[in-house]
C-alpha cells in the first residue's frame, strides 16, 4: 500500500467531494421543502451562473454579481413554482416528475442558445494558490467548502430557530394539517423554490471556476450530489453534506487502488458502494427512518 | 386483443385521485361501453395493417420502433403502473436484451427471432436477481439505486476486456432481415409485421396477466403492502418476480430494437433512454396497457416534433410540449380518455 498517494488520492477527492457536498446540500434543501427531487435543479444553478457572468461581463464587481445573482435566482424560483407548478399541484408525484424534466431541457437548451455552448472561464474571488499538498487543495477548493460549511450552517439556524423555517417545514411533511394550523403550504413550497434556486447559484457560481462555464457542466455533478444526498440521507442536511465528501473520496481512491478495471469503472464502483450502503442502511446513513401508521 | 376491457378497468386505481372508468354496461350513443371498447381495439388493428402500405419505408421504420418503445414501455409499466415500483434502470434491461440479440446474432449466426426468447430469459433472470436487494428499497430510494443500473451499463458495455464480445464503443453491426418465403415486402415492412405480431402477443400476455391472481396480487401490493402481506401474498416473491418480468418484457423490446436498427453502440442505451421511457409512461399513463401505445408514439416522435419546430431551441421546444402535455392530461392519455368516457355516459344516462 503506497500511504502518500492514498492521502493524495483522499485530498484530491476531498477537492471535489466539495463540490458534490454544495450541489447536494442543495438537494436536500428543496427536498425537504417540497418532498420531492428535482431533477432540474442543477440546471438551474447553471442558468444562475451563466446570470452571474453576463452581470460581470457588463461591468459588475464580483461580488455585487453574487449578491444580485441569488436574489435574481430566488424571484426565478419562485417563479417557476408560481407559474408552472402551481397549475398541477393536484396532479400524481410522477407527473410532476416529467415536469422537473422537462424544465430541464428548457434550461439546459435555452441556456445554450443564448450563451451558446463554448467554454467559459468564471472567476474565483479565492484565488488559485495551492493550499495543501502541492496544488491537490487549492485556496478556492478551501473557500468552497468554506462556504459549503457556512451555508450549512445558516440553514441549520433557519429551519430550526425561526417561525419561517418551522412553518416550511411543516408544510412539506404534513401539507394538510400544516394548513390547518393556519400555515400558507402554497407560499410555502413557493418559498422552498425560491430558496433552493438561490442555494443552487450559490454552488453554481463556486463550481463553475473548477469545472468551467457551459450548459452541460451541471449534469455529471447533479448525479453525483443525487448519490450524495441519498447516501447521507434526504432528511439531513449535514448528512448530505459529509455524503458528497465521502463520494468525492470513494472515486478517487477506488479509481487509483482497485486494479484493472477501477479506472474505467471508477464511476460504476463509487454507485455500487452507495446501492451497498443503502441497503444496509435504507434510509441514508444520517436520515430517520419514517414510521407509518396502517 | 379481445380481454383489453377488464384491464384498463382495474388500473383506473392507479393514484387514488384518478378518474373511474363507468362499467362495461353504460351506453354511449347507443352503443355499450363494451362494444365501444371492442370497435376501437378493430379499428387500430385495421389502422396497425394497412399502414405500412400507404407510407414511405422511412416511415415505417419510424412506426417500428415507436411499437418497440412502446414494449418497452410496457415492461416498466407492469413494474411501476401495477406494482408500485420506480425505476430509472430500464435502459441498462434494454441494453441487456438488445446486446444479447446482436451477440448471438453476430458471434453464432443465430436467425433474429431466435434472440427474442433469449433475451428475454436473460433480461428476466437478470432483473428478478436486481429486484431482490431492490426489497429493501422504496421510492427515492429505488429511483437510485435503478439509476446507478442506468449509468453503469454504457461503462460496462464499453469495458475494454469485454470488447471482444460487446464490440466495444464501435458497437456490433446486425444485418437486417429480409422477408422471408419471397414475401413481397420489402425489409422495413417486414420488419414492422414481425414487430407487431411479437407485440400483439406480448400485449394480450400482458393484459391477461394483469387479471390473472398473480396480477391482483402485484396491485395489491402497489395499494398497500402491509395489508396484501397480511392477505397472504407473498410481497417478496411477487416484487421481485414483477421485476423480472418487467425486465423480460423491456429486454425483448431491446433485442427487436437492435434488429430494427440495425446496429447496438453503449451510448444509444444511456440514461437519457431510461428518461424517454419514463417520460413515455407518464403521458401515456400510469397503470394504462393501452396508453404505453400513446407513450411509445410520444417517446419517438416529440422530439421529432420539437427539432422540426427549432433546430437551436429544440431541448426549449420538447420542455414546452411536455409541460403543456401534464397541463391538459395530468394522469396521461389514459387519464384523458376515461374523464372523457366518464363525462360521456353521465350526460347520455
Amino acid at each position: 500500500m503506497n500511504w502518500e498517494l492514498l492521502l493524495h488520492q483522499v485530498l484530491a477527492g476531498l477537492a471535489t467531494g466539495g463540490i458534490y457536498a454544495c450541489i447536494a446540500l442543495a438537494v436536500v434543501m428543496i427536498y425537504q421543502a417540497i418532498d420531492h427531487l428535482n431533477f432540474a435543479q442543477g440546471e438551474m444553478a447553471m442558468f444562475s451562473t451563466f446570470i452571474a457572468w453576463q452581470l460581470m461581463n457588463w461591468g459588475c464587481p464580483y461580488w455585487v454579481a453574487f449578491v444580485l445573482t441569488i436574489a435574481i435566482s430566488f424571484v426565478g424560483g419562485l417563479a417557476i413554482e408560481r407559474i408552472v407548478f402551481k397549475p398541477i399541484h393536484d396532479a400524481p408525484i410522477l407527473s410532476h416528475i416529467v415536469v422537473f424534466i422537462a424544465l430541464f431541457s428548457i434550461l439546459n437548451s435555452s441556456a445554450g442558445w443564448i450563451w451558446d455552448y463554448t467554454i467559459k472561464d468564471f472567476p474565483t474571488p479565492f484565488g488559485t494558490r495551492s493550499l495543501i499538498g502541492n496544488g491537490l487543495i487549492s485556496a478556492h477548493d478551501g473557500g468552497m467548502i468554506g462556504v459549503t460549511l457556512v451555508l450549512l450552517a445558516l440553514l441549520y439556524l433557519f429551519f430550526r430557530h425561526t417561525r419561517i423555517g418551522l412553518a416550511m417545514r411543516a408544510a412539506a411533511a404534513n401539507p394538510e394539517s400544516a394548513r390547518l394550523a393556519g400555515i400558507r403550504v402554497g407560499w410555502m413550497v413557493a418559498l422552498g423554490w425560491g430558496m433552493a434556486a438561490a442555494i443552487g447559484a450559490v454552488a453554481g457560481m463556486l463550481i463553475a471556476p473548477v469545472v468551467f462555464l457551459e450548459p452541460n457542466m451541471m449534469i455529471g455533478i447533479l448525479l453525483y450530489g443525487f448519490a450524495a444526498a441519498v447516501v447521507g440521507g434526504l432528511t439531513s442536511p449535514g448528512g448530505a453534506v459529509i455524503g458528497g465528501f465521502a463520494v468525492g473520496v470513494i472515486e478517487n481512491v477506488a479509481g487509483t487502488f482497485i486494479p484493472y478495471f477501477g479506472r474505467e469503472l471508477k464511476l460504476t464502483i463509487a454507485l455500487v458502494l452507495i446501492v451497498a450502503v443503502l441497503l444496509v442502511k435504507p434510509s441514508g446513513l444520517f436520515g430517520r427512518s419514517v414510521v407509518s401508521r396502517v | 386483443m379481445e380481454a383489453t376491457p377488464a384491464a384498463i378497468e382495474a388500473t383506473g386505481a392507479a393514484t387514488p385521485s384518478v378518474v373511474r372508468l363507468p362499467p362495461a354496461q353504460a351506453v354511449i350513443g347507443g352503443i355499450t361501453l363494451a362494444r365501444w371498447r371492442q370497435l376501437a381495439i378493430i379499428a387500430c388493428v385495421i389502422v396497425a395493417l394497412v399502414i405500412p402500405f400507404v407510407v414511405k419505408n422511412f416511415f415505417i421504420f419510424q412506426l417500428t420502433l415507436a411499437l418497440v418503445y412502446a414494449l418497452a414501455i410496457l415492461g416498466l409499466n407492469l413494474l411501476t403502473g401495477f406494482n408500485g415500483q420506480f425505476s430509472l434502470g430500464h435502459s441498462a434491461f434494454y441494453a441487456i436484451g438488445a446486446y444479447t440479440a446482436a451477440i448471438m446474432m453476430d458471434h453464432w449466426d443465430v436467425a433474429y427471432y431466435w434472440t427474442l426468447p433469449v433475451a428475454g430469459v436473460v433480461c428476466l433472470i437478470s432483473g428478478f436477481l436486481f429486484g431482490l436487494p431492490a426489497l429493501r428499497l422504496e421510492g427515492i430510494y429505488l429511483a437510485l439505486a435503478t439509476f446507478a443500473l442506468a449509468i453503469a451499463a454504457p461503462q460496462i458495455l464499453k469495458f475494454s476486456p469485454l470488447e471482444h464480445w460487446t464490440g466495444g464503443v464501435q458497437g456490433i453491426v446486425v444485418i437486417k432481415p429480409d422477408a422471408p418465403f419471397g414475401l413481397p415486402l420489402s425489409s422495413d415492412q417486414w420488419i414492422y409485421f414481425f414487430t407487431l405480431a411479437v407485440a400483439a402477443v406480448l400485449y394480450v400476455c400482458a393484459v391477461n396477466l394483469v387479471n390473472s391472481r398473480t396480477g391482483r396480487a402485484m396491485k395489491a401490493i402497489r395499494d398497500n403492502a402491509i395489508a396484501a402481506g397480511a392477505m397472504g401474498v407473498n410481497v417478496s416473491l411477487y416484487k421481485s418476480l414483477t421485476f423480472g418480468v418487467s425486465a423480460l418484457y423491456t429486454g425483448i423490446a431491446g433485442a427487436l430494437g437492435a434488429v430494427v436498427a440495425g446496429f447496438v453502440a453503449p451510448d444509444s442505451f444511456t440514461f437519457t433512454l431510461s428518461i424517454q421511457l419514463f417520460v413515455g409512461l407518464v403521458v401515456g399513463g400510469v397503470g394504462s396497457i393501452p396508453g404505453t401505445l400513446f407513450g411509445g408514439l410520444f417517446a419517438l416522435f416529440a422530439p421529432n416534433v420539437a427539432e422540426s419546430v427549432s433546430k437551436g431551441l429544440a431541448g426549449a421546444v420538447y420542455g414546452v410540449i411536455l409541460i403543456l402535455v401534464i397541463y391538459v392530461m395530468p394522469s396521461g392519455a389514459a387519464g384523458l380518455v376515461r374523464l372523457i368516457v366518464s363525462k360521456l355516459a353521465r350526460s347520455a344516462r
